[in-house]
């Protein structure tokens, strides 16, 4: 772990970096391959009649914003998550947030024919919301708080319904098959710029409400009682927090469908490596977030072309192996 | 009235005491059951009364009708039966084996297990789904991936809650498993696969019940049998472990039973969800018992549900014949708020 600003410092100079090659790499890699003088000329002097500018520009770059856009949210929301449950286990796609979004948003495709992002995000934050209500309803233990295991299994169960009723909803409707799998596997590909966009402003000021909750976050770790003590009002920076969950978390679903497992690993990543306190912790997460998608977007990209491995499953590929290793760890307290 | 009926071989070598509720809730559920069997054989797409069933069952040469009843309507009824039995008793086995009541074989991976050998198998082969090898397995599915789980969760015996978070964990992976076959699949293939997925019982055949039955009958009377330790294990494993229960060695034949029971009726009807989640909840709703009382009553309970999801999926969208999965979420997912509703108050 690094604890001085100066090693912080240079810790956060390469993330970045990471992050720049990845983007980069995102642009680059591909069933076109395209040089990086190519990637500059279009960047720079952009021309319309060029296969490779169109490339980038239509297919390319809109990829690329919505996996970085869709990772950082993912990794704030994990980060969250945890902190608010004091769950090392928790995450959007583990307790179920992810599925009650991406059922209303396919409920939203299907039954009332909504296509853009925009329209639909706001199904999305419905039914993340519903979903976190019943997962935070049944996680509690009577008289003995929260407990891990049983929030796990709450989200377990929720997850179960949703992608049920998802399901359900894809048998009845075959014709929509492809754009409902879509939903359900989790993709970055396939989307306008445009459609993008507009969720931005929303996606920032969800990541600044976080942001400035840092010294709160950084208090929450503690005894409800301690804090309280310290004169913070617990309950209201819980909503807050909350809020911002289901913003992030409803966003990335609405742009990207079920994304699991980044929200899981990026956390314990970072906090590897800058420690707890959160005014580190957020942003880093934000850039390992956006880097772990990105990269596992180009890889399943290229793994077998030509056929693309939906990014979905990337994650949760590689996350698994890290859940099984916390969930060994779990001291039973239920 | 809280009676109970004490049976004793003569000299008291074999005795049996059996609560006359649970006595009288068994029966009332499997008269229920006959009743709603016999109303499924009687409906379809071509439409057949009452007393023409009776007859058909009473007499199969003298009817016209023996070869829709017998042939066609009775194997789905009784895989219904069947399947729907064996996952509300396996619902009910890993709930007390775990000691919580949201544990269900989808949730710990089992049904994800055999979802993902059982799409492996149509992606390689690229066949439909009736081929005679996509039970078996799907049901090697559901073993291997109990032994991972065991395996994985294995420090000095198993602990539930590790077993609960690893399944879980598995089953995620798993999922992504699935879900990338299917998404590598052609159309056709995959629509079959997801079809299986969410659990249908069209085209089941007598070589279906015939294969299905034995794993029942070899699971059923070892569960009841053995129930009692999972009493003594819900006090607490150092009472367990002081009435002279072997707790490791049990929990891993829970485990097994659980396994082989929710294995093989997945793998003849496909990754039917919930009924293992709500059928024990139902039978905890309707008495309180020790697990050997509720298991018929989960089981029967299970039965209900799946004839009845089954027989709206055949009849109430003819000529459409839509997967039982589907009103199995539909059946259960009302019941499971009202769950989340109880459990908050009472935590089971």
């Amino acid at each position: 772990m690094l604890t001085t600003s100066l090693a912080r410092t240079c810790g956060t100079l390469l993330c970045l970096t990471l992050l720049l090659v990845a983007t980069v790499s995102s642009l680059v890699f591909g069933h076109i391959p395209i040089s990086l003088d190519v990637l500059a000329g279009s960047v720079l002097d952009y021309d319309p009649g060029s296969l490779e500018h169109l490339v980038i520009h239509t297919e390319r770059l809109s990829r690329t914003v919505t996996a970085l856009i869709v990772g950082a949210g993912l990794a704030i929301a994990g980060v969250l998550m945890q902190t608010l449950t004091r769950n090392p286990l928790a995450s959007p796609s583990i307790l179920g947030i992810n599925a009650g979004a991406m059922f209303f948003v396919v409920a939203g495709a299907t039954l009332f024919s909504l296509t853009s992002p925009s329209e639909l995000v706001w199904a999305a934050f419905a039914g993340a919301a519903l979903a976190a209500f019943l997962v935070y309803f049944l996680g509690q233990e009577a008289g003995r708080g929260i407990s891990p295991v049983r929030t796990v299994l709450a989200g377990v169960a929720v997850t179960a319904l949703f992608v049920s009723f998802a399901q359900g909803m894809l048998i009845l409707n075959q014709d929509r098959f492809e754009s409902i799998l879509f939903w359900l596997a989790g993709s970055v590909s396939g989307r306008e710029l445009d459609a993008v966009l507009p969720l931005l402003p929303l996606f920032g000021l969800a990541m600044l409400l976080a942001l400035l909750q840092c010294r709160q976050l950084n208090l929450l770790g503690l005894d409800d009682e301690v804090i309280r003590g310290l004169g913070l009002n617990v309950g209201q920076v819980r909503l807050l927090v909350g809020i911002v969950v289901i913003v992030l978390a409803g966003t990335s679903v609405a742009m990207a469908g079920l994304i699991g497992f980044v929200g899981l690993i990026v956390p314990h990543m970072a906090r590897g490596i800058f420690g707890t306190d959160h005014r580190w912790l957020l942003p880093m997460a934000a850039i390992l977030g956006a880097t772990l998608l990105l990269a596992a977007d180009t890889v399943a990209r290229i793994i077998i072309p030509p056929q693309e491995i939906p990014v979905g499953v990337m994650t949760a590929l590689l996350g698994t192996p890290l859940f099984l290793h916390l969930a060994r760890q779990v001291r039973n307290q239920s | 009235m809280n009676h109970t009926l004490v049976l004793r071989t003569p000299g008291d070598r074999w005795s049996v005491k059996l609560n006359v509720r649970v006595l009288v809730v068994t029966l009332t559920l499997a008269l229920l059951l006959a009743v709603s069997s016999v109303l499924a054989l009687a409906s379809g797409s071509h439409p057949t009364s009452f007393t023409e069933v009776l007859g058909a069952l009473a007499a199969p040469e003298q009817s016209e009708l023996a070869l829709i009843i017998l042939e066609i309507r009775m194997p789905r009824v009784l895989m219904a039966v069947l399947v729907g039995g064996a996952l509300g008793s396996a619902g009910l086995i890993l709930q007390g084996l775990v000691r919580n009541p949201l544990a269900s074989p989808d949730v710990i991976g089992i049904t994800s297990g055999a979802s993902a050998a059982a799409v492996l198998y149509l992606w390689l082969g690229g066949i439909t789904g009736t081929s005679l090898l996509l039970a078996p397995v799907a049901m090697g599915g559901a073993f291997a991936v109990a032994l991972c789980i065991t395996t994985l969760a294995w420090r000095q015996g198993i602990s539930p809650y590790r077993l609960v978070l690893v399944g879980v964990g598995l089953a995620a992976a798993l999922t992504a498993v699935t879900t990338l076959l299917l998404v590598l699949s052609p159309d056709s293939t995959a629509m079959n696969a997801y079809i299986w997925l969410t659990g249908s019982l069209y085209a089941s055949q007598w070589h279906d019940v015939t294969a299905l039955a034995p794993w029942l009958v070899v699971c059923w009377p070892l569960a009841l049998i053995k129930l009692r330790h999972l009493d003594a294990q819900a006090m607490g494993e150092d009472m367990a472990l002081g009435l002279g229960s072997a707790l490791q060695g049990h929990r891993l034949l829970f485990l097994v039973l659980a396994v082989a029971l929710a294995g093989s009726a997945v793998a003849y009807a496909g990754a039917v969800g919930f009924i293992g989640l709500i059928a024990p909840h139902m039978a905890r709703r309707l008495l309180a018992s020790g697990h050997t009382g509720l298991l018929p009553i989960a089981a029967l309970i299970g039965s209900l549900i799946l004839l009845y999801a089954d027989w709206i999926g055949r009849v109430a969208f003819i000529p459409r014949d839509l997967p039982a999965g589907v009103f199995v979420a539909g059946i259960g997912a009302p019941f499971f708020v009202y769950l989340l509703y109880r459990l908050r108050r009472d935590p089971g």
